[in-house]
């Protein structure tokens, strides 16, 4: 099974380049306990897609600890990289590994399922555009499992994938798979054994009774890609002037595409402008797509900065009143009332929480007044124009995410409305300190 | 043009972190090691800013144990591009004659690496460090955010970092605090060899395999330098071998191999069955050895 992965030694080094520069690339995160046979997993992808090296396998195998059984690799030490995850024998913060198979790039986010580093789980999850969500077939969903599920949900992941694990142990029963599906719903549900490797890599020749994919051909072959197809988004991290003859706005390409003599506009100014260059080091391009990071010249002098958006198609929705759902991060929670500064693509700005106190950990919908107007995509329509995170202004830590799902409305009450243009006014004032450097 | 490939998105998201640091610090720097890691991350960072240039200085720490062609290099090519280069030393472990031999590896890295470093930052008062560092090379590395937080003294807390969600970077620190950050974090060491290959990305030439005079030292070929010592029954020989990666020469194995250009080393690369850092002796004094240092305030 092993072979079928590694990359054939007998192809000619230019096909076999070319092979490599036509992979995609596709992030997805596990989660779960060692009991659940996660490390298990991913030790056996990394291991037989060529992911781990025999040095980092005999480290593994001369350690003092194994929680495998005697006899066993604990796959578990491959990931767990602190010093603290190796002796208490838990996941606490995301791990990242990398394994490649001649159809595509991995990138595993490998995050603890325990709740206290639900934040870490919501760091790994967040660039996903899938995720393995490990059940024990014995003991159905656990806490963790439902966590990883519903974490993955809230982030916009689409790929949920239900891997029920250590169908070895209950004689491949295609009853005992069946109860998991009903239980727990995902995307896709594969019956494995991470331990055995059926269905991991290849077929298993155990379960006839299953048509589906194994388990990593379904990951080859998930559609990745999908912010090309949105409305054109560019949020302008810097302005680049080296001299006065070149005035450029650079930054990542969020959505959509863009071409040489198209119309677009600067938001928040609403200025129309045509593209007149594509630039990059490597050549002017005619075109370019998400998630691309480029420079774009425009053919007529608008005021543009960092923090603007340079846009084509659907406009984006705009407000000053915002409705997302939101995850509290740190001990102190997120408390209704208090200002923090919201991170929303290159832009920083005080915002104040006026509506859904989290305490840590909390997963719930949350009412946001910003001091400028927000130009936003519902996050379910574009994950990088609708995400912000929350940051303490006197700990300066990340104590909140959020994905926006609509503009809220306005407040009812005339004295609520007052209050609240007073502390626009104040927090207006105080918004010139916060802003970051604008060019270069 | 329906995705990107997976090196040109990893391109694309280390040009967005690179412009980030620009953004959001006062008086950011580029570590530069002279090394295949920094060579692309150079070339990213000319790319991030083009037809600008590279708008912060390059902060080379000198061990004063580097190979006489990595100086060579460093001089030429970063004159060649027209960027600030600095260098800085611990003038003072210097002075008090660090070596590998007599104080042991741990300890000499710490003078010569960590302490030069975390001074080198100081005295230059940068808030931001770019550095090349990937996380498939370690697996404490593995754990470690884009955005990687440092307290005054240059500090690195594992169990408390922040949340880092989407492409949503926090450098909001206080002062005396600082921030390593690690564009290169998702890049794999096929990733950098097939990019350098893509890009033509010029290397000092220790990464390509010549004849050279070494000493077999629990078997790693170390080169032979004025500095290099012979332990008691050690001769050298002449092995056609090349540098993986590149570190202090007393402590940085040469691995035998054909290898002489690009391509042929990514042939090679195909075939490894052993981690790049396995001939670093640093990674391996200790339990948990990068880990350690790191939270000292190792790069």
């Amino acid at each position: 099974m092993a072979a079928v992965l590694n990359v054939p030694t007998v192809l000619p080094l230019h096909s076999f380049l070319a092979q490599q520069g036509d992979r995609d690339l596709l992030r997805f995160s596990t989660a779960g306990s060692v009991d659940d046979g996660k490390s298990t997993l991913i030790g056996r992808l990394l291991h037989d897609a060529g992911g781990a090296f025999e040095d980092q396998i005999a480290a593994v195998k001369a350690s003092k600890i194994n929680r495998a059984g005697e006899g066993k690799v604990d796959f578990s030490l491959l990931t767990d990289g602190l010093k603290a995850e190796r002796e208490q024998g838990i996941t606490i913060d995301v791990a990242y590994r990398y394994f490649a198979t001649p159809r595509r790039k991995f990138i595993i986010a490998d995050t603890p399922g325990h709740e206290e580093y639900t934040r870490n789980m919501a760091t790994g999850a967040s660039t996903c555009e899938a995720a393995v969500v490990l059940v024990d077939v014995r003991h159905g969903p656990t806490d963790q499992s439902r966590r990883h599920a519903r974490i993955a949900r809230l982030l916009g992941i689409r790929h949920v994938i239900v891997a029920v694990n250590k169908m070895d142990l209950v004689g491949w029963s295609e009853t005992a798979f069946r109860k998991v599906v009903n239980a727990f719903e995902g995307a896709y549900h594969v019956p494995i054994s991470a331990l055995e490797g059926d269905n991991v890599v290849a077929q298993s020749a155990h379960m006839p009774w299953y048509r589906g994919p194994a388990l990593l051909d379904l990951l080859e072959t998930l559609p990745v890609g999908q912010e090309a197809q949105t409305a054109f988004r560019l949020p302008v991290q810097l302005v680049i002037r080296p001299d006065a003859r070149f005035r450029g706005f650079a930054g990542q390409i969020a959505g959509g595409r863009v071409r040489v003599g198209d119309m677009v506009t600067a938001l928040p100014s609403g200025r129309e402008a045509q593209v007149t260059r594509i630039v990059t080091y490597d050549g002017d391009l005619a075109e370019a797509v998400a998630p691309m990071s480029v420079t774009l010249v425009l053919d007529r002098e608008i005021d543009l900065s960092r923090g603007a958006m340079i846009v084509s198609g659907d406009k984006p929705e705009s407000a000053r009143r915002i409705h997302a759902q939101a995850v509290a991060m740190q001990h102190e929670g997120l408390v209704e009332g208090r200002e923090y500064l919201l991170r929303h693509t290159a832009q920083v700005v005080p915002a104040r929480l006026i509506k859904g106190s989290l305490p840590m950990n909390g997963i719930g919908e949350v009412e946001l007044e910003i001091t400028k107007p927000l130009y936003f995509d519902p996050y379910t329509f574009n994950r990088s124009t609708g995400a912000f995170v929350l940051i303490d202004r006197l700990s300066n830590n990340t104590v909140g995410a959020g994905m926006i799902d609509r503009a809220a409305r306005a407040p009812r009450r005339v004295s609520a409305a007052r209050q609240a243009a007073a502390w626009l006014r104040k927090a207006a004032d105080k918004l010139e300190q916060f802003s970051d450097g604008a060019g270069i | 043009m329906a995705t990107l490939s997976h090196l040109r998105a990893l391109e694309a998201e280390s040009i967005h972190i690179i412009r980030e640091v620009v953004a959001q610090f006062q008086r950011p720097c580029l570590l530069y090691s002279i090394g295949k890691d920094s060579s692309v991350l150079l070339r990213l960072a000319q790319k991030a800013f083009y037809p600008g240039k590279i708008p912060f200085p390059l902060l080379h720490i000198d061990t004063t144990y580097e190979y006489p062609e990595m100086i060579e290099f460093r001089d030429r090519y970063t004159r060649e591009i027209g960027a600030e280069l600095l260098v800085y030393t611990n003038q003072e472990a210097v002075a008090a004659g660090a070596n590998p031999y007599d104080l042991g590896t741990s300890k000499c890295c710490h003078q010569l690496r960590t302490r030069a470093l975390v001074d080198g930052l100081k005295h230059y008062g940068f808030d931001a460090a770019l550095g090349g560092a990937r996380r498939d090379e370690e697996k404490s590395r593995a754990k470690e955010r884009v955005f990687s937080l440092r307290d005054a003294h240059g500090q690195w807390d594992p169990k408390n970092q922040r949340p880092e969600l989407w492409s949503l970077y926090n450098g909001h620190i206080n002062k005396g605090e600082s921030v390593r950050v690690f564009p290169l974090s998702n890049w794999t060491e096929f990733d950098v060899w097939q990019y350098i290959h893509e890009d033509s990305i010029p290397l000092v030439p220790l990464y390509f395999a010549e004849p050279r005079e070494v000493v077999v030292r629990e078997g790693s070929l170390i080169p032979v330098q004025p500095n290099v010592k012979f332990l008691p029954g050690e001769v050298s020989e002449t092995q056609v071998c090349r540098m993986r990666s590149l570190g202090c020469t007393p402590c940085t194995g040469a691995i035998r191999s054909q290898a002489d250009s690009v391509l042929t080393i990514i042939d090679e690369l195909k075939e490894f069955k052993r981690s790049e850092r396995e001939n670093r002796v640093i990674d391996h004094d200790q339990d948990g050895s990068m880990e350690l240092k790191k939270r000292e305030g190792y790069f």
